[in-house]
């Protein structure tokens, strides 16, 4: 890298002359220092191609030219009071159903002064992406009447690249302009020689700037977008990813170049005796950025290659604050350690940076390897992890970052569908289980539960049942599910009188869903689904029952117990009924739930678990213990010995019947369908249950709250 | 705008101080370097000038936090003993002549380092945010109603505004006690507040006549307020007046599904913190506002942003809310209610928290630990940066091994020892990684005992010169499972494993077999502890339990010196505030496993010494520890639980064969 002193001097002739008549002559001088400076080919202008706007296609309008008078208005400079709810015009973006901005572009126009000249340099390929991108994307309108954002159609990604006061009146000169307002600007490299301001010098009115490089005093909170500094060199270098676990060379390196000779001095402290530090610079001779050399050899290390060396590399600011080794060191999977204080971190309105890279004050520099060496190689792996997520998500294309930044500004215009902490941060494989019900309380008892029973036509079965579940202290209400389409409910005067509400609901098709419909009769948040047959529970077993359940609000808590197998033979799930040490699943003939699951059964159960289990008429405790587990990654709970439903002594039942086994092939057949639904196997096996805290000490009967337990 | 000449030396460019205060920042107005000895806060010494209540519990909670100290030498950060809460020069706790008194603070050094408590600042009719009446130089503010003009990020406090009633410690529980399916209250959406007529902010409250439907949008204002409030009073008045007293604000609180929070005179409004603990979901109409602690809080977790210029579209935005989301917003309420709001001392503790967060970012806490339970009050990030090293974020069982750590308090150690016997029966379970025996006697460490164990299996003694110790999370418990077993219990090997099994489905719970109970004893109006068998229980003793590692940490670093003085001086209820530790923080209760409660009476005449269980003395103390400890959580911790867990088909009449702990059905 040559002086920058020596660039200075040589800049600082030509400025003084009139700029107009050397206007190429500073162009190219610009240019080559961008390079110089910025270390990267980038955004190089090209001509415009038309045939690659789509949109402008389909405006059907051809690339207009505008004149712009040298006494053309100037737009006003940056309102840096400028905040969302100051500057923002939000009428225009309205309530709509999709809760969508809705972004305009402005025509593709050449800009000429009086004499014909371009006063720019045309679209770069970043630009031209930027611009078709956003065509592309669902935010697009062709109507500027109905526009939320306007984009004009002026590439400003590099100032390097700019006439900073023809630029301005370019804008001013945009028919919507509007001082400004809701327009919006995309630039990566702000600022100038000598002074490198931290957002684009253009005056630009009251525009939302989507910049590369803020700091802290030039970004403006809830108003401007930080965005990466795009880098052309790590896209187009494929840079494998290595196994998630590997160790690399190095744990730190430096291959930035054009550091300030302060910063290097740093690292040269920082380095001593730390062999797994190492620090590149440019090779001698003619500055090649895809090369790198350590200070001592000579042998060229191709860049960014090398970064895959390395754990974590730095990324110390040079002239600007927005730096390519960022993207550069994000591909590669090198954790970034940011060296650049005041320094506004891409997108970091939304991302969570904390998890993807270290911050080092510039003063600390020199110390680098002690906070480095600190971090575990837990932390580092998920830091990695993290940055690849990030890398691919939001930094690896145009595309990524000018969609992202259309998000964000999407999720402020309409912060109650904003996309959650999670969605931006978790890749889409990792989102955590996030439990619906996830605050620890315990439901008052005095809300008491609900009975829900299903039933068909064993009418004497069913007013037992009733009688028998009103004797329980904590119902609620009963609610008799009647699904029995041919024949109605007899009158009221037979049913059998309580003391507690009965409410009967009549479906309309016989389903075995209708059980887990969350009828709004339903009051409390605690339902006890019955089977019309389930007579043998006595009121201390379903009190407890209740009592279990308020303490595990959020999961599927019932009596006899089921486990699924994995069988080492066919390699498939296995349901299965035996009396093992280990459940994973409760049956719902009598199994308390929250009232939610109901409502996620019946709206949002995955696939089509609902209609398979109403057409196989079987398998929807399965379906809703799969359902709890899956939302809540717990395992549902087994209250009190109870193993059967039936009485033990029943003939027909002691012995396995051929009509069994078929069941049990059948309940089989419904655990590994819904394995393949839910791309895993959610059910948790545990070798536990609730019992009472006195079960079975040798304590007097009457302190004992829950007696009697039943039978197995 | 800072512009710098690039070829200026990077370290000029940072000396470079010509910033002016309005444009503070962690780089240029504040000294790192004084925070060297840590994250330390000092409290200046009180002076005669008169102080409200509530600056007076900030700092009482300052100076009981742990990162107090009395050395200004060491100090990072510094907090002036002058009440600057109430800045309105018409209130009668302003403060007069701030601007001398500050200047006079021995480290003032033009507020460096320093904190700036403000709840009121400006005064009638302006209510100019910056106008505290005095400079506050390059001091931080924590600040409530700060707009985004003057908000200076990450370096600022956006404060929360509470009542004069605010709770010190402890804090009153949301309301939230049940989550109700579908998640509706009877109104949608209600406020009911002052309105101001004229001048400042409001416009806000004037308009909002337009969305009350008086059915489930109830917007109720009052212009009845002030001395001359007919002098000014417009139209609408007396019909607002009218409405307004139809209805109980109280009532409207508890039985809507979102309350509107609209700016006052200022930004912030009390409505926010009632509205929060209420669990109706706050709806703001307050541009510009920067909610409180919203440096670290995701507040689009718990509320909806309102547009004071889209007021009109405010009742189809919530009507919109799907009930998924409803459920998950009102619970986040209770969450950051209960965890940052509640009480004077957990405001303060965020405070700090937020502050040493960003004075130490290598140490600081994710957005995830502060937005989701238990909150970073219960996270130490010193501890681990891996979150799985936690006990509150993962329901999967991720341990395979445990550590036995055993209290030991005898004088020898023989074969016929009970230590010789537990060594030999923990060593046995196929999951103990290693056992590490904390002796705590004046007797010299037994040397030369060959202990029954496998060979891979490593027997550490360590001396420990206190009780509290036996908690510490020593550099050797190399597991998150930590079984903690007095010397004297006599457990079967498969009681451990089986306590082993339920603790990894229960990761951030005490899991263990002797429990207790608290109860509150109406005649002396005190907390209570029991030992009697009883239908349910809030303790389970740290004589046979297990716990994850962190929980160790926790007590050894996050507790105050005071309480564990007291417990090392009374040589008793370590495991009291243990538990009350836990819950604390999970705000669940321990559980109980099987049948045992491993009582010492089966031991006392083996180790012929008279148990201090039965210690009447001892008993007393235990009853002593409850009360002190809830007093000092500022509330009672301990939850109950009626339900044991015990393995399945534990003592049912099938054959032995199919059970998986069997050697449990014998013991009683």
């Amino acid at each position: 890298m040559r002086s920058s002193g020596g660039s200075k001097s040589r800049l600082r002739g030509p400025r003084m002359v009139n700029r107009y008549q050397h206007y190429y002559v500073l162009l190219f001088s610009i240019i080559l220092l961008g390079i110089l400076v910025t270390g990267a080919l980038q955004f190089w202008p090209h001509h415009i191609d038309e045939e690659e706007y789509d949109f402008m296609l389909r405006s059907n309008i051809p690339v207009r030219e505008v004149v712009i008078p040298t006494d053309a208005p100037v737009a006003e400079k940056s309102d840096q009071s400028c905040t969302f709810h100051s500057c923002f015009d939000v009428y225009h973006c309205g309530y709509n159903d999709d809760s969508r901005i809705s972004i305009y572009i402005y025509p593709v126009t050449k800009y000429l002064d009086e004499s014909g000249v371009p006063l720019t340099l045309g679209f770069s390929q970043e630009f031209s992406e930027l611009l078709q991108t956003v065509a592309d994307s669902v935010y697009y309108t062709s109507e500027p009447d109905r526009a939320c954002l306007f984009l004009p159609p002026l590439d400003l990604l590099n100032q390097n690249n700019l006439r900073l006061k023809e630029s301005a009146q370019i804008l001013t000169s945009l028919q919507s302009w509007n001082h400004g307002t809701n327009h919006l600007l995309f630039n990566m490299l702000p600022g100038n020689m000598p002074d490198f301001n931290t957002a684009l010098d253009v005056h630009r009115g009251k525009a939302v700037l989507a910049g590369g490089g803020f700091s802290t005093w030039s970004y403006r909170r809830t108003y401007d977008v930080a965005i990466p500094v795009f880098s052309p060199l790590a896209a187009a270098t494929d840079l494998p990813e290595g196994d998630s676990q590997e160790e690399r060379t190095w744990l730190l390196m430096s291959a930035q170049v054009g550091l300030h000779v302060e910063y290097i001095e740093d690292l040269m402290k920082a380095r001593q005796n730390q062999p797994r530090f190492i620090i590149l610079q440019q090779c001698a001779g003619i500055y090649n950025m895809t090369d790198r050399c350590t200070q001592e050899g000579n042998t060229a290390l191709e860049y960014p290659q090398v970064l895959q060396e390395s754990e974590f590399c730095l990324v110390i600011r040079t002239s600007r604050l927005g730096q390519l080794t960022l993207s550069d060191a994000m591909k590669a999977g090198c954790v970034p350690v940011i060296v650049a204080d005041s320094f506004i971190l891409p997108f970091s309105e939304v991302i969570d940076w904390k998890r993807a890279a270290i911050v080092v004050a510039e003063d600390n520099l020199s110390t680098v390897n002690e906070v480095v060496r600190a971090i575990s190689r837990d932390s580092l792996l998920q830091m990695r992890r993290q940055v690849r997520h990030l890398y691919a998500s939001y930094f690896s294309s145009i595309r990524a970052i000018t969609l992202t930044a259309l998000q964000i500004i999407n999720d402020r215009v309409f912060p109650y569908t904003a996309r959650k902490y999670e969605e931006w941060n978790e890749p889409p494989s990792m989102i955590p289980v996030q439990n619906p019900l996830f605050l620890p309380i315990k439901p008052p008892q005095s809300t008491g539960f609900t009975a829900v029973i299903l039933t068909y036509d064993r009418l004497e079965s069913l007013f037992l049942i009733i009688q028998r579940v009103a004797q329980v202290p904590s119902l609620a209400k009963v609610l008799v599910v009647w699904n029995n389409q041919q024949k109605t409910p007899p009158p009221a005067a037979e049913w059998p009188k309580i003391n507690k509400p009965l409410k009967v609901v009549q479906t309309r098709h016989n389903k075995l869903s209708n059980r887990f419909y969350p009828y709004d009769e339903i009051e409390t948040e605690a339902i006890l689904a019955l089977d019309d047959d389930i007579l043998m529970l006595t009121s201390d077993e379903v009190e407890f029952g209740y009592e279990v359940w308020r303490e595990f609000p959020d999961r599927l808590v019932g009596f006899p117990s089921r486990v699924h197998l994995w069988d080492n033979s066919t390699h498939k799930w296995r349901y299965e009924s035996e009396w093992t040490s280990a459940i994973s699943m409760v049956l719902t003939g009598a199994a308390f739930h929250h009232k939610y699951y109901s409502y996620v059964y019946t709206n949002s159960l995955p696939g089509n678990i609902k209609t398979w289990v109403d057409d196989m008429i079987n398998c929807e405790d399965i379906a809703m213990n799969f359902l709890i587990a899956n939302l809540t990654g717990k395992a549902s709970i087994k209250v009190a010995p109870r193993q059967k439903f039936k009485c033990p002594e029943c003939p027909n039942l002691a012995m396995i019947s051929a009509d069994q086994k078929a069941h049990m092939v059948e309940r089989s057949e419904c655990v590994n369908r819904f394995v393949e639904i839910y791309g895993t196997m959610p059910l948790q096996s545990v070798e536990f249950r609730a019992d009472p805290v006195l079960y079975k000490t040798e304590v007097a009967q009457e302190i004992k709250l829950f007696k009697d337990l039943g039978a197995l | 705008m800072l512009e710098f000449d690039s070829h200026v030396s990077p370290k000029q460019r940072r000396e470079f101080s010509s910033f002016s205060n309005r444009n503070c920042r962690m780089e240029t107005c504040f000294e790192l370097s004084k925070c060297k000895y840590g994250f330390k806060v000092y409290v200046y010494p009180n002076t005669q000038d008169k102080m409200s209540s509530k600056y007076s519990e900030i700092l009482t909670a300052l100076r009981q936090s742990r990162y107090h100290t009395t050395n200004p030498e060491e100090a990072c950060l510094f907090v002036p003993a002058i009440d600057t809460l109430d800045r309105d020069k018409l209130s009668a706790e302003y403060i007069q002549n701030m601007e001398s008194k500050i200047q006079s603070l021995p480290y003032w050094n033009d507020g460096l380092n320093h904190i700036i408590f403000n709840l009121y600042p400006g005064t009638w009719p302006h209510y100019d945010e910056t106008d505290l009446g005095f400079n506050t130089g390059k001091a931080m503010l924590a600040k409530a109603s700060v707009s985004d003009m003057w908000f200076r990020p990450n370096f600022d406090i956006s404060f929360p505004l509470f009542h004069k009633e605010h709770k010190f410690k402890g804090g009153e529980p949301g309301f939230l006690t049940e989550n109700l399916v579908p998640p509706l209250r009877s109104y949608t959406l209600s406020f009911k507040g002052k309105r101001y007529l004229t001048g400042i902010g409001s416009e806000t409250r004037n308009s909002l006549y337009h969305i009350h439907n008086d059915d489930d949008i109830v917007m109720l204002t009052t212009c009845k307020h002030g001395k001359s409030w007919k002098d000014m009073k417009d139209d609408r008045c007396e019909r607002d007046n009218a409405e307004y007293e139809k209805y109980d604000y109280k009532i409207l609180l508890h039985n809507s599904t979102f309350c509107l929070v609209p700016r006052g005179r200022r930004l912030g409004s009390y409505r926010f913190l009632e509205a929060l603990q209420a669990a109706c979901i706050p709806v703001f109409l307050s541009n510009n506002w920067v909610l409180p602690f919203s440096e670290v809080i995701d507040w689009n977790q718990a509320a909806i942003w309102g547009d004071e210029r889209l007021l009109l579209q405010i009742p189809s935005i919530v009507r919109s809310i799907r009930h998924a989301d409803l459920l998950a917003l009102r619970q986040q309420t209770q969450f950051l209610w209960e965890t940052y709001f509640s009480s004077i001392d957990k405001i303060v503790a965020t405070t700090l928290e937020i502050i040493k967060d960003r004075i130490f970012p290598q140490s600081s806490h994710s957005k995830q630990v502060w937005n989701s339970l238990p909150g970073t009050l219960a996270v130490l990030p010193e501890y681990s940066a891996t979150l799985a090293d936690y006990p509150f974020y993962s329901s999967l069982p991720q341990t395979q091994e445990f550590t036995a750590v055993i209290y030991a308090t005898s004088k020898t150690v023989m074969v016929s020892s009970p230590l010789y016997r537990l060594i030999k029966t923990v060593s046995k379970s196929p999951s103990v990684h290693q056992i590490i025996v904390l002796w705590h006697s004046d007797a010299p460490m037994p040397t030369d005992v060959r202990w029954p164990v496998p060979t891979n299996i490593n027997v550490t003694f360590k001396t420990i010169a206190t009780i509290s110790m036996r908690f510490y999370p020593f550099e050797e418990i190399k597991t998150d499972a930590v079984l903690s077993l007095d010397e004297d219990v006599t457990p079967v090997t498969d009681e451990v494993d089986f306590a082993f099994h339920v603790w990894k489905h229960f990761e951030d719970r005490i899991v263990g077999y002797p429990a207790r109970n608290h109860y509150w004893d109406e005649s002396t109006s005190h907390w209570a502890y029991s030992s009697k068998w009883s239908n349910d229980y809030s303790m389970v003793l740290t004589g046979a339990a297990f716990y994850h590692r962190y929980y160790g940490y926790l007590y050894s670093h996050s507790l105050s010196a005071s309480l564990i003085e007291m417990v090392n001086n009374l040589n008793n209820c370590e495991d009291i505030l243990f538990n009350m530790l836990v819950s604390h923080f999970n705000k669940k209760p321990p559980i109980k496993i099987g049948l045992r409660r491993f009582y010492k009476e089966a031991t006392a005449s083996e180790t012929e010494q008279i148990s201090r269980w039965f210690d009447a003395e001892h008993f007393h103390q235990r009853h002593f520890c409850v009360h002190y400890f809830a007093d000092s959580f500022g509330y009672m911790p301990l939850v109950r639980s009626s339900i044991r867990l015990d393995p399945i088909l534990f003592k049912d009449p099938v054959s032995i064969l199919r059970k998986k702990y069997r050697q449990m059905e014998g013991v009683s």
